[in-house]
């Protein structure tokens, strides 16, 4: 290649093409990047858009309080002899349809469209609680075992490996993992095994039944804790190990056990990271749906998990006085089955006919979720950048 | 100097090397290595890069251990004449007798305070007094007490490299160890932080028996009794630190003092 000089410039450009070849490359890299923003903005705004109107109001308190607060309900929409739409719920079609008397013309009934959706969002608060305590307790137990305690080798390869294919299982086979091991078989302290029981141990005052804990919160959110453990383990392993090795090892000098270091010099430096990457785990744990719809979800249900029939616990005492029932009812929170938000909106999109009415629904509980998930990443955003402040070396 | 030196067949050295060879995997990098050190000697660990010096140090309070690879071939480490890899020794124990002073200063981000009795914390000592007495008389010793005794709760990472290796020394001896090992504990440090450190040496010399790794032979002139010199996993040469500057018996180490060998 001999680029004839055409003036005395040597540093002028040839025109072999290697840079019209470099203009290209670095274009079409920008287009793509380009693409990928654009995409995500316009769902972004889309969701922005359909979704806002629901949640906030131009009235005080600006924010539709009714949407946020109020159990899933059938929204009854009854049309004049105008045509005009009047929005109702079951208990006062009647009195409407008796207000218009002649005036009436039609009733639509749409499931699940009115009212709010408190329901799904505890149920999903419900969950996370779950899923992330015991995803947290079992996820670190075992990265510290592999960072800190297992020898390097062939073995210690394999478990990685295990972990990091755990992480491509689709997330419905977890569900069905969870229907047959929690839902069917997890062992539970029962008087009389049911009939469904695998196996029964007596023991004495009472029995473990392998009879499964049924479709529940705890069921689901041990489900989900499977799903969002290989992110847990694989994030803290990756933080335990970026604390230097220095600090283990002047720790073990001045006469540390390994859990002494572990709990004095190492876990602390860590945790930052850890709960970072929790935080991500609970917007994983609450996005799921597969693994949560023979676990725990239902499609509708008309009570909070802790609205029972029971008898209401004796006036005249404080709840102290009967702390065994009032811890009883307290866990018998999570023996119930709850709604879920991304149940919920697969439910509104899919189970139900469409229409404007429907698509409100939908869009609002797509936007509340989005709003929930952004803010928990955001959040953990935050607290990485407080707590590397705090702990730098 | 040469006088005060004790004969070593009548005095018992407090640390034995017996024929310790050290591998890790399959790459032995210690040979059949003889090295006694008597008590309150400083002995300095001279040789290149890789010629097993450090291992040798971090044998003697076993933290090589923690790497899990390594192991110990054939032969024995000593201390009062007890076997340090036998298996009824508590690395814990051992670890309180042999403090141990790092390369790169590395003090835990935590408070100077918290830095100087954290040995002591671990060892299960509780009462705010006894740990405030043994800070303060482990941070005077390290002859950091003065730049420090105003701030005692601030983090340790925000004092100058100097400071925090002279707080690395306190940690290590507000255990009163008898043995004091260093790692080359100043090849992170610039020329007058380095002084002070072969200064506090000085001072603490008599009260601790240490055992230096350097790679700089000025310093292992100023500050060692005696020095030994490792080549390639072998004890070439051990003396009178004068003898060896001055005397070298083997070929190689005067090829190393001299520059010629690396």
């Amino acid at each position: 290649m001999n680029p004839v000089p055409t003036n005395d410039n040597p540093f002028a450009g040839d025109n072999s093409g290697i840079q019209q070849r470099e203009t290209a490359a670095r274009w079409a890299l920008r287009v793509g990047s380009y693409i990928v923003v654009i995409i995500t903005l316009a769902i972004m705004l889309h969701i922005f858009i359909k979704g806002a109107p629901v949640v906030f109001q131009s009235k005080w308190p600006f924010v539709n309080t009714q949407f946020l607060t109020e159990l899933p309900a059938t929204l009854h929409v009854i049309e004049d002899q105008q045509g005009n739409h009047i929005e109702t719920d079951v208990n006062g079609a009647d009195a409407v349809k008796k207000k218009l008397g002649d005036d009436f013309r039609s009733e639509k009934t749409i499931s699940y469209s009115g009212g709010g959706i408190l329901g799904p969002i505890v149920g999903t608060a419900l969950l996370v609680i779950v899923s992330v305590g015991v995803a947290l307790f079992l996820g670190v137990a075992c990265a510290i075992y592999l960072s800190e305690y297992a020898k390097h080798g062939k073995f210690l390869e394999m478990v990685r490996l295990a972990i990091l294919n755990l992480a491509g299982v689709p997330s419905v086979v977890f569900g069905l993992f969870g229907l047959g091991a929690f839902v069917l078989t997890a062992p539970t302290f029962v008087d009389v095994p049911a009939d469904r029981s695998v196996f029964a141990i007596p023991l004495g005052f009472t029995t473990l039944s392998f009879e499964g804990w049924d479709t529940c919160v705890l069921s689901g959110g041990f489900t989900l804790a499977f799903v969002i453990l290989p992110v847990i383990i694989t994030a803290s392993e990756q933080c335990l190990q970026a604390v230097p090795q220095g600090f283990r090892e002047t720790s073990m000098a001045l006469g540390a056990t390994r859990w002494q270091t572990i709990r004095y010099s190492v876990l602390p430096f860590a945790t930052p990271g850890i709960l970072t990457s929790s935080i991500l785990g609970i917007a994983r744990a609450a996005g799921e749906t597969a693994p949560i719809m023979f676990t725990a979800a239902l499609a509708f249900k008309d009570k909070l998990p802790w609205q029972k029939d029971l008898p209401p616990l004796p006036a005249d005492a404080s709840i102290f006085a009967h702390w065994e029932q009032s811890v009883s009812r307290f866990l018998g929170i999570f023996t119930e089955s709850v709604q879920a938000l991304p149940y919920h909106i697969y439910t509104l999109a899919a189970k139900i006919p469409q229409n404007e009415y429907a698509e409100r629904a939908q869009y609002g509980s797509v936007f509340v979720f989005l709003v929930l998930v952004a803010s928990l990443a955001a959040s953990s955003v935050l607290l990485r950048k407080r707590l590397r402040a705090k702990y730098r070396w | 100097m040469a006088a005060d030196t004790p004969d070593p067949t009548v005095a018992e050295p407090l640390i034995q090397v017996e024929k310790f060879n050290y591998a890790y995997g399959d790459n032995q990098v210690l040979f059949d290595v003889d090295l006694n050190m008597c008590s309150e000697d400083v002995t300095a660990l001279i040789g290149p890069s890789g010629c097993g010096k450090s291992t040798l140090l971090r044998s003697i309070n076993r933290i090589n251990d923690l790497v899990d690879s390594a192991r110990v071939v054939s032969g024995k480490i000593k201390i009062d004449g007890i076997d340090l890899y036998a298996p009824d020794v508590d690395v814990i124990s051992l670890r309180r007798n042999v403090g141990m002073v790092f390369q790169k200063y590395n003090p835990f981000p935590r408070s100077i305070f918290e830095n100087a009795v954290y040995g002591l914390r671990v060892a299960g000592i509780k009462d705010r007094h006894d740990l405030e007495e043994a800070a303060e008389r482990s941070l005077r010793s390290a002859a950091l007490w003065d730049e420090v005794k105003d701030r005692l709760h601030e983090v340790a990472t925000g004092l100058s490299g100097g400071q925090q290796q002279r707080l690395c020394i306190a940690r290590a001896i507000a255990l009163q160890p008898r043995i004091l090992l260093m790692d080359e504990p100043c090849a992170a440090l610039d020329p007058i932080a380095t002084a002070r450190i072969e200064e506090l040496i000085h001072q603490l010399r008599g009260q601790y028996t240490f055992v230096i790794v350097t790679h700089n032979m000025e310093q292992a002139k100023r500050i060692a009794d005696r020095t030994a010199f490792f080549y390639k996993g072998r004890l070439i040469e051990e003396d009178e630190t004068m003898n060896i500057f001055h005397h070298p018996r083997d070929p190689q180490t005067e090829a190393y003092i001299t520059g010629r060998l690396t």
